[in-house]
């Protein structure tokens, strides 16, 4: 189980509560976080889930793989070094209270 | 069409487009009484790993929901589960449930889906016979295919071709048998079907193609083997069909709306009662011209749902991105955009031997469709060339050294 904090693009918070070994986008669809589209529903095939990830948690997450960093390049706002498609982030306990910046529209 | 905002607004059929009208509906405003009404136990839930995902055990059913229950809370969407509608009283405005008790509505959205196309053959009710459709028929599947039977599947359109994959993967041993010459023949090109067919064999899927099945086989109450038309017998311990849905209309028919395969619907989801929207798997869109287009996609349930909840409150906002559908199979992500029926040119950029390639389809030099095997980025940069219009020619398209997503930027 992990806490973490979305803000959206306006400014908008959410805490939501997500547990082990969901996805981040999983848990963020369930409680409907605006911002977080997961048009294809987490197979890594769309890029609407693109967040930005807190810089203090980037070394915790495993690295993208070929196939999400190839999907960055197509996200809608343009991709930042802290960007990651999170249906790709699986929730451990050591993601407690990260913070996800979303962006201004995801198509 | 009338305006519904003052409610009370009622939705038959809890999945992707009946959520997705609620859902809308909050987010444009509307804050009266809103009923989603589904007739199975689970709330709505994404239909997409039924034929994926789940089939492998993996999936447990706390993830299949699209929404939680808080998220209904407090968005006041009233799901109630297990609710049969039996009829539809336009005049009166109001919808009858099965336990006899009548609901009121000021405005009404129909999401009744769409159901399984069964087989018209001796011994298709046997109990080893099974279709793929809601999540009980996919806890029944993933159940038999745990015993790892030999297998055979009706139809070698997508769910036939997801639960090949799946059977495989869990060490069945798999025949596909399609009625066409090629594979996933109504929806792409020979050269996508070639590599698909490919893709099966590797995996040691037999094919059986241009056969009719003529009967299923009897032993002691249960299937045992698949008769084709040519006389030969496939032995079968579990036996699986694909061959199709059909759009729910019943209600709606027996309401006289107008109906074709679907509920008749224009971009905006209204039907021929301007109280009354349809989206999803159970409509037919009315096309300017040729006969009305039907889709069965979770995009085309999600926008047909927005254009549908925007109607209901008298705003305009039709349905026109181009279709996109995917499908996931062994190591393969096929994704497709736009219709390709109809193509007179065909131009691929990366080659079948990589395993990643696109094919893009041309009608007079205009770009229609977008194919695109283990190319997620290239389908996404090929979704923005179609909504946007943006020109591109079969000579451009086939090289490879000139980026699609540099057309797209900006």
């Amino acid at each position: 189980m992990a806490q973490i904090t979305f803000i959206a693009h306006g400014g908008d918070r959410q805490e939501i509560e997500i547990p082990d070994g969901w996805s981040v986008m999983q848990g963020a669809v369930r409680e409907g976080v605006e911002g977080i589209e997961a048009e294809c529903g987490g197979s890594c095939a769309c890029a609407t889930c693109h967040c930005f990830i807190d810089p203090a948690f980037l070394d915790r997450l495993p690295p993208p793989s070929d196939a999400e960093n190839d999907l960055l390049d197509a996200t809608a706002v343009e991709r930042a070094p802290n960007s990651r498609l999170s249906c790709q982030i699986t929730v451990t306990p050591a993601l407690d209270g990260m913070i996800i910046h979303l962006p201004e529209r995801q198509s | 069409m009338e305006n519904a905002q003052n409610g009370p607004i009622l939705i038959i059929g809890a999945g992707q487009a009946g959520l997705q009208i609620a859902e809308t509906l909050r987010a444009e405003g509307y804050a009266g009484s809103l009923t989603l009404l589904g007739d199975e136990a689970l709330p709505p839930y994404n239909r997409p790993p039924l034929s994926k995902e789940m089939l492998s055990g993996r999936l447990d059913l706390d993830k299949l929901p699209i929404r939680g229950a808080g998220f209904l809370a407090r968005k006041a969407i009233d799901w109630r589960g297990g609710a049969q509608v039996v009829a539809i009283d336009r005049a009166e405005k109001t919808v009858t449930l099965a336990d006899g008790s009548q609901l009121p509505y000021a405005g009404l959205a129909l999401a009744t889906g769409a159901r399984l196309r069964r087989l018209d053959l001796p011994g298709a009710d046997l109990p080893n016979v099974l279709g793929l459709r809601g999540v009980d028929d996919a806890q029944a599947l993933a159940a038999a295919l745990g015993r790892t039977p030999r297998v055979v599947v009706i139809g070698g359109g997508f769910i036939g071709l997801e639960v090949a994959a799946a059977a495989r993967k869990r060490g069945c041993a798999v025949t596909v048998v399609e009625a066409a010459d090629r594979l996933l023949a109504r929806v792409t090109a020979p050269l996508i079907s070639d590599y698909v067919a490919d893709l099966h064999r590797r995996h040691g899927v037999e094919l059986i193609f241009a056969a009719a099945v003529q009967a299923i086989l009897e032993r002691d109450g249960q299937a045992c083997a698949v008769r084709l038309a040519d006389g030969r017998d496939l032995p079968a311990d579990l036996v699986v069909y694909g061959v199709g849905v059909i759009a729910q209309t019943t209600l709606a028919e027996a309401a006289g709306l107008d109906c074709a395969r679907g509920i008749l619907v224009d971009a905006c989801g209204r039907t021929s009662d301007p109280a009354i929207v349809a989206a999803g798997d159970c409509t037919a869109r009315r096309m300017a011209k040729g006969d009305p287009l039907r889709l069965e996609s979770v995009q085309n349930a999600i926008e047909q749902g927005k254009a549908a909840a925007c109607a209901l409150l008298g705003k305009e906002r039709p349905f026109t991105a181009a279709p996109w559908f995917w499908s996931d199979q062994f190591e393969m992500k096929l994704q497709m955009v736009g219709l390709s029926a109809g193509y007179d040119t065909v131009v691929t950029r990366g080659t079948p031997d990589e395993d990643a390639f696109s094919a893009l389809y041309f009608r007079y030099n205009k770009l229609i469709a977008v194919d695109s095997i283990n190319r997620a980025q290239e389908h996404m940069v090929a979704r923005k060339l179609l909504d946007r219009q943006i020109r591109l020619n079969p000579i451009q398209a086939a090289d490879d050294s000139l980026s699609l997503a540099g057309l797209v930027k900006g």
